[in-house]
């Protein structure tokens, strides 16, 4: 039982697992006016105030304007907020306070099914977001196309990311109140000190290294940076495989961590 | 099998539940110790017993999703381990809590809740129709959840847990909190699921619930099975017929124990198990000078309280 590998044990998974995608999906379509302003508007406000507004102070950063070294960092923050969130919050009312993992488990789902169902729905929310920001970006006249479109895909990936982390710690919070811990503490700084608004470069070396090694958003910037401007970041080859490490990590963490909360 | 186990009830057909040693420890905490039971096809199985008798635990490991520590369990002939997703396609549960997806309509948790089970939309719909009507809820079909009654909740939930068409219908507490009306009407829909062969097995603290319902039941305590058997033979064992109610004085404690009589004090009135309550009436009013004494026919509640005890559980 003390074995830690038994934290990466492999989900054992069905197709059902859409049916717990479908039930989330349902509740977004019922509400679908308010899920889609956000996503919608968001961009529009930062672009206006700090990429048009603060970025008129600035006349070019890294060899681009200010707006268009910022909409990537937009987009990759919508897609950390949409999938960390989902699974957080939305994820802890489901379970313990509308009771909806119960309800599912006395059917043929297991519960393995019931966290990866809902992992795969946060991507989703991240790739809805995205596929709405990318649009509005193109009229500011920010994006390299054709590069930007595979922005669409990465999403995904992405999305699955902070949708697991976020799950990890709804396996570990005694309460949702202590969700916020990780919001204030991680969520936060991350969206400030992820090379969003300004380069990393800046930040003294150690706090760079800290950036770089732990904060999975510099890596999903770094991303979608090379994609948005049509120019390689030097660190893409080690954000790649990072991310691609740090999925994986998480996934499997975040079904078992819930699995041992949940089956008693 | 071995040949003796199989003889059972009659219907020569084989369980829908067997639990042989079934324990469940919670860490220290033994919530279900070496428990021994069987469940015959078509009958109501009732668990009777305190909270925290370990009444939930077993119907979490009849229904695979709590894992059993210690012993067999058999649900239609399957080991619960490694069948799982098998055995929860065929079981229908009404749990204790209120479980509706309150982000949806009555039809929609209906139906949200048919996927669950592979059924496809063709023949979950016609099948929501027809049970909305067995529940009486056709007319609140596209009403959010939160503006439903307690008792149109339970009703919700007890079509919602018959949408796979279940062999085996385990409730949980199904009429707490309900009021006498909400309460009939659960009990005759499961008079008529009884009737059309369905396996039912239910918890509750209500006696006279398990006495009308069940063919048969256990009472547990402490993780332990006390007594098995069908309610009326286990009020005639444990309570005799009718108990007799009267004050509690040393002359009555005298006269009791010289007809030889069992009987409790309890809250400073006594109360005697008999057979024959009208001897022991006019043998207390008559040789024992007292005012007060009442006779009434024994009930389950009798056997219960004897068997648990009157302490208050938490």
């Amino acid at each position: 039982m003390n074995n830690p590998l038994r934290f990466l044990a492999l989900p054992r998974l069905t197709p059902r697992v859409f049916h717990v995608w479908q039930r989330n999906r349902d509740v977004f379509v019922k509400t679908y006016r308010v899920n889609f302003l956000p996503p919608f508007l968001e961009p529009i406000l930062y672009l206006l105030s700090l990429g048009f507004g603060v970025g008129s102070f600035i006349p070019e950063i890294a060899g681009v304007s200010y707006a268009q070294y910022i909409a990537p960092a937009l987009v990759s923050i919508s897609i950390m907020n949409a999938g960390f969130f989902e699974c957080t919050y939305a994820s802890y009312v489901r379970m313990y306070y509308q009771k909806t993992f119960d309800a599912i488990i006395a059917t043929p789902l297991t519960i393995d099914e019931v966290i990866v169902g809902e992992i795969l729905w946060g991507a989703t929310r991240a790739f809805i977001n995205t596929l709405i920001m990318l649009p509005v970006l193109f009229l500011f006249g920010v994006l390299d196309l054709p590069w930007s479109l595979l922005v669409i895909p990465f999403a995904i990936w992405a999305g699955l990311l902070f949708a697991a982390i976020g799950m990890c710690f709804t396996a570990l919070t005694p309460g949702i109140d202590t969700l916020n811990l990780p919001t204030f503490l991680f969520i936060t700084p991350m969206f400030l000190f992820s090379g969003t608004f300004f380069p990393l470069t800046l930040l003294p070396k150690f706090v760079q290294y800290l950036a770089v090694a732990l904060l999975p958003l510099t890596h999903v910037v770094t991303v979608i940076r090379s994609l948005t401007l049509g120019i390689p970041s030097p660190l893409l080859p080690v954000s790649l495989v990072w991310l691609s490490a740090a999925t994986v990590l998480a996934f499997l963490l975040a079904v078992n961590l819930m699995k041992r909360r949940l089956v008693v | 099998m071995l040949p003796g186990v199989q003889e059972g009830r009659g219907t020569g057909m084989a369980p829908v539940i067997e639990a042989r040693g079934l324990t469940k420890r919670f860490g220290e905490f033994t919530a279900v110790d070496h428990v021994t039971f069987r469940v015959e096809p078509g009958e109501v199985f009732g668990f009777l017993g305190p909270n925290g008798a370990g009444k939930t635990t077993t119907m979490r490991m009849i229904q695979c999703v709590s894992p059993k520590t210690e012993g067999s369990l058999q649900v239609f002939g399957m080991e619960v381990d490694g069948h799982e997703s098998e055995i929860k396609r065929r079981i229908g549960f009404v749990p204790q809590e209120n479980n509706l997806d309150p982000d949806f309509t009555v039809y929609m948790n209906l139906l949200v809740y048919s996927r669950y089970f592979d059924i496809p939309r063709e023949e979950a719909d016609p099948m929501i129709r027809e049970l909305l009507s067995f529940v009486e809820l056709s007319e609140k079909r596209d009403t959010p959840i939160e503006k439903l009654s307690g008792g149109m909740k339970r009703r919700l939930i007890l079509a919602r847990a018959l949408i796979n068409q279940p062999q085996l219908l385990i409730l949980d507490e199904p009429t707490v909190g309900l009021d006498p009306q909400a309460r009939h009407l659960i009990w005759e829909r499961l008079r008529e699921l009884r009737s059309r062969g369905n396996t039912i097995v239910l918890t509750t603290h209500y006696l006279e619930e398990a006495e009308r319902l069940c063919d048969r039941l256990v009472i547990m305590d402490r993780g332990g099975i006390l007594v098995e058997g069908q309610p009326r033979d286990l009020v005639l064992k444990h309570a005799g017929t009718h108990v007799v109610e009267t004050d509690d004085t040393p002359e009555v404690r005298q006269c009791l124990e010289r007809l030889g009589t069992r009987y409790e004090s309890i809250g400073g009135m006594i109360q005697a198990y008999t057979d024959a309550p009208r001897d022991v009436t006019r043998t207390l009013v008559g040789e024992c000078q007292l005012g007060h004494v009442a006779a009434r026919p024994a009930t389950l509640e009798d056997v219960f309280l004897r068997l648990t005890g009157r302490k208050l559980r938490e």
